[in-house]
This record gives structure tokens, C-alpha cells and sequence, in this order.
């Protein structure tokens, strides 16, 4: 079966310093992979590489397309690539400010990529928000308020809707908990995990939080320097860790 | 150096022929914003000194000049344009629409149908129509280049989530030609229609913002609008009070401190050539 992501070699250097060095992967269809490790790894760097938002030094990345094919992202037209970043792909910024559009309601919000993709019908536009916000446990009649005025678990949750309504089939996400406290936290757990299964979707979350790490993901890459240290099934990792690196990472969490 | 102390109509030629390279490549590109090096002109900003660097470049000495403010021949910012080019042109001037070959025009479009060899030249305080939603500039032309229009409806959703209906009534998006979504500068959507297959060549000219775009005569301009909320202009329900018309657009004015009002054509020469009641 073809991946439906194949990473080989990425690089990114800024000007001397090492982003990422020799990051390869698969990611087939339906997996979840968490990347983590700590502040500065590079694991964000990883992240806006593989999905378009910063040029790579070197390598390759392949995307199988809805039609079969499978094209390399930098041979992608600028057109190709933001269509296919606004369609079949979404982005959950740990900052919700920086995916939301705070100067609109959260109806627009969740209905903007279907405008941009030439929905032309109020009424189904206002739908389609409705039942996206119901399925992130926003209540509908919030639908006309200004993210502004969301909690900021809610507006990660608004952050999903927005990307899961055209329903893409690859995920993005860059630390989607940081900054919710706990018991929110669980719950977007919870919703994220709800949703991934339903919809099958294929997701990368970069995340420096094992917990978040082991309750959604099947597979795990652990990075340090800009480099993968060791990879494997989440489960395998955080019982049976191998790299030194990655046993001070899974030994140093809280235990209550 | 025997420069010239005096050219025709204010600019000079170096500056004239880039404004018209402009232009052409304005008219070349229907609503594409051509980038031109605007000049200083002998008053502020917002006072039209895109649309006078237009006309100016236009100015031929046969041409018949006419120059309207929302929609009025006798407001301070059409008076003193129109003084300008007759101090540095000399060239006709007329308050009469029909007669005019320049027309320039800062918030409406006159009520008498435009014919074919006329211009209007349109006065353009933002040409960007994406700014407020996307503030960068490289995004936007990015946004223009891709075609890429969707938040173009976030703003008219917000307006029906909003308000029930398109509340946007002036500065109105518009597609031209199937391509560029343009900004058809602060006139009332009222007039949107007469942008459409227009017998006359239309110009844009911003000064502060250094762009100008163009509608080439008989070019299909289609106001942005949703399928189940079309497009629509306002409506009165009085006639004009002074020629009693029911088809031109209205301005409303308060006569007293006691709520006492009326109702006046905007186009003051349309209204002024029609009897009165």
C-alpha cells in the first residue's frame, strides 16, 4: 500500500544552525504519529516542512493525492500546494489565533475554507457550520459570537471544526493542548481521538506531552538536536525506551 | 536645458506617458491593480489625486471635462478639480452628462446612461477590496494571483449572520471579467449594475495607495452575492422630492431639528434637467 506521506531525508537548515537533519517517515492512511521531544528539537521545524509552510534545505516529500497520484511537494505549483492545504489538509496551530480569523464569528470561521472552495449557498454554508460546531461540543447558538469571546478550549475546539469541514484526510497539529489546563485538555483529548476514529484521518501531532503522545498516537518519533533518535510503535516506546535520551524523557514524567 | 516652463494639464510629459503606460496595461488586464509612481499632487490625499492624475494624463485640449462628488457638479471637491484643469488646461467644462467626454467622479455614477467614447474617471481611496480581512499585502496580490476569492463571502456571511441580509451598501465587490474581484471604489452598490457592459471606458485611479485598474467598455462586471441572498440595490419608498423620479438614487436630507426630511436625486444634473413637481 502506498503511504499516503513519504518523508525522506528533510532537512532545513537556518543560515548555520541545523532545523531538522535526515528526518525520514511514512504515514500511512487512518495512523496517528506523534512527534516529540523537547523545546527546540526541532519537531515544529519537521512539522511546517512537511506541510508546505517552510521550504526544506533537502529532500523529499510525497503526497498520495485523492486521484492516485503521488507528487512531490516541491514540484507542486504554488496554486496546487495552497489548494491542497486549504482541501485535503488541515493545520491546528497551538496558538489558536494564528488558525482562526478573529475578526469574524466562528459560523464564518468553520465556513471559510467552504467558500474557498466555491460553496455560493448561505444556507448550506450556516448547515455545515452548525452540525461542524455540534461535533466539537460548541453549542450552536454560539455560532454568531466572535472567537474572541470563546474559551480557549473552545476555540481549539473551532480550530478542528474549521479544518475538518472540508473533510481532509491529513492533520496537522502543533501542540493543539498547550496552554489548556488539564481537565480540558483530557476533553479535547478525548473529541480529537473521537473524531480521528470516525473519520479515519491521518494525523502528525507535534507534541512535547508523552500523555498526549500515548493516548492518541499508534506511532511515535522521538527527536533531539534536529535529529530522530528512535521511532516505533507509541507503546513499545514509552515501556521499553532505548535511546538514552528518550528514557530520561519518559522517566522525568510526573507521576501523581 | 530648455525645459518647457508650462505643459498642458499640470503633469509633465515623463510623468504622463508612465500614467498612460499604466492605463493601458489597466485596460489590457480588466480590474488587474497596476502599480504606477503617483505623484504629489496641489492637494491632500483623499481628495481624489489618483483620479486627477488620471484625468490628467487624459486631458486632450478638445475634450469637455465633467466633474462630479457624490453625484453633485456644485460640492467643494468637484468645484475645485474642475477649476484646477480649467486654470492648467483650459479646456471646456459642462455639467451636463451627455456632453462631457471626461467625466470624473468620486462616489457615484451619473443617472444618464454613459455612451460609447466617453470616460469616467473614478476617484479611489482603497483599491485593495481584501484588505480588511487579509492586512498583508503580499498575501492579498498572492490571494489576486491564484484567484483565490472565497474570503471575499466571509464578509458577506458575517453581514447576513449579522445583520439577516448583505448589509454592505456602498464599496460593494464586484468580479470583473470572470477574473479579478475589484473594489469599485465607495460608490453605492446602487450603481454596481451600470458598472456592467458599460458603453464607457472606466478608469481608477488611487493616489495614496500608487495603483491604477480599468473596466474596458462592454466588459461583464458581476457584483459577489450568495445563491439564496442574490445581489440586490436599494430602493425608496418617496420619489424625489424635487423631480418626483423613482428610478435614480436618493440622498436624504434633514430640513429641521424637529425629524422633518426629504428625499433628493444625488445627481444633481440629472435631477435639474428633469421638470419639477
Amino acid at each position: 500500500m502506498t503511504p499516503l506521506l513519504s518523508v525522506s531525508d528533510v532537512t532545513k537548515y537556518y543560515g548555520n544552525r541545523v532545523g531538522c537533519e535526515g528526518v525520514s517517515l511514512d504515514l500511512h492512511a487512518g495512523e496517528v504519529l506523534a512527534i516529540v521531544g523537547e523545546s527546540g528539537s526541532g519537531k515544529t521545524t519537521v512539522l511546517r516542512c512537511l506541510s508546505g509552510h517552510l521550504a526544506t534545505t533537502s529532500g523529499t516529500i510525497k503526497y498520495a493525492m485523492r486521484d492516485g497520484r503521488v507528487i512531490a511537494l516541491e514540484t507542486m505549483s504554488e496554486a496546487e500546494r495552497r489548494l491542497l492545504m486549504r482541501t485535503d489538509w488541515g493545520f491546528v496551530h497551538q496558538d489558536s489565533r494564528d488558525g482562526l480569523r478573529m475578526g469574524v464569528s466562528a459560523g464564518a470561521n468553520v465556513g471559510e475554507r467552504l467558500m474557498a472552495v466555491g460553496q455560493r449557498h448561505y444556507g448550506r454554508i450556516r448547515h455545515a457550520a452548525e452540525t461542524w460546531l455540534n461535533d466539537v461540543e460548541i453549542p450552536v447558538d454560539r455560532i454568531d459570537d466572535s472567537p474572541w469571546d470563546y474559551s480557549g478550549g473552545m476555540r481549539q475546539r473551532l480550530q478542528i471544526a474549521r479544518n475538518l469541514v472540508t473533510s481532509p484526510r491529513l492533520i496537522f497539529m502543533d501542540e493543539p493542548t498547550g496552554g489548556l489546563d488539564v481537565s480540558v485538555q483530557a476533553r479535547l483529548l478525548d473529541m480529537i481521538r473521537g473524531l480521528v476514529r470516525k473519520l479515519g484521518l491521518s494525523v502528525v501531532i507535534v507534541t512535547h506531552d508523552l500523555a498526549v503522545a500515548r493516548l492518541l498516537s499508534s506511532r511515535m518519533m522521538v527527536m533531539q538536536g534536529g535529529h530522530v533518535i528512535e521511532t516505533g510503535l507509541t507503546d513499545q516506546i514509552l515501556e521499553d525506551p532505548q535511546a538514552p535520551y528518550t528514557q530520561l524523557l519518559v522517566s522525568s514524567v510526573l507521576q501523581v | 536645458m530648455t525645459a518647457p516652463v508650462y505643459n498642458f494639464a499640470y503633469l509633465n510629459e515623463q510623468t504622463k506617458r508612465m500614467i498612460r503606460r499604466a492605463l493601458l496595461k489597466a485596460v489590457a488586464v480588466p480590474g488587474y491593480q497596476v502599480p504606477f509612481a503617483s505623484r504629489e499632487m496641489p492637494m491632500p490625499y483623499g481628495w481624489g489625486t489618483g483620479g486627477v492624475q488620471v484625468t490628467a494624463a487624459l486631458l486632450m485640449p478638445e475634450d469637455t471635462l465633467k466633474v462630479i462628488d457624490q453625484g453633485s457638479d456644485d460640492t467643494t471637491n468637484a468645484v475645485s478639480i474642475r477649476k484646477f484643469f480649467v486654470k492648467t488646461a483650459g479646456v471646456k467644462t459642462t455639467e451636463t452628462t451627455e456632453d462631457a467626454s471626461i467625466i470624473q467622479t468620486r462616489h457615484r455614477i451619473p443617472e444618464t446612461p454613459l455612451h460609447e467614447g466617453q470616460i469616467l474617471v473614478f476617484q479611489v481611496p482603497i483599491p485593495e477590496p481584501l484588505r480588511f480581512l487579509e492586512p498583508r499585502e503580499t498575501e492579498t496580490r498572492k490571494m489576486h494571483a491564484l484567484e483565490e476569492y472565497g474570503i471575499m463571502h466571509v464578509k458577506l456571511y458575517e453581514d447576513i449572520s449579522i445583520f439577516g441580509q448583505i448589509a454592505t451598501s456602498y464599496d460593494y465587490p464586484a468580479l470583473v471579467n470572470d477574473r479579478y474581484v475589484f473594489d469599485p471604489t465607495p460608490i453605492p452598490k446602487f450603481d454596481n449594475p451600470k458598472l456592467d457592459q458599460s458603453a464607457a471606458l472606466q478608469l481608477f485611479g488611487a493616489g495614496r495607495e500608487k495603483r491604477i485598474y480599468a473596466i474596458p467598455p462592454y466588459t461583464a462586471v458581476k457584483s459577489l452575492d450568495f445563491e439564496d441572498y442574490p445581489f440586490e440595490i436599494q430602493r425608496w419608498d418617496k420619489p424625489c422630492s424635487v423631480c418626483g423620479s423613482t428610478t435614480s438614487f436618493l440622498d436624504e436630507i434633514l430640513t429641521d431639528d424637529k425629524g422633518g426630511r426629504m428625499f433628493v436625486c444625488s445627481d444633481s444634473d440629472y435631477c435639474g434637467k428633469r421638470p419639477a413637481l
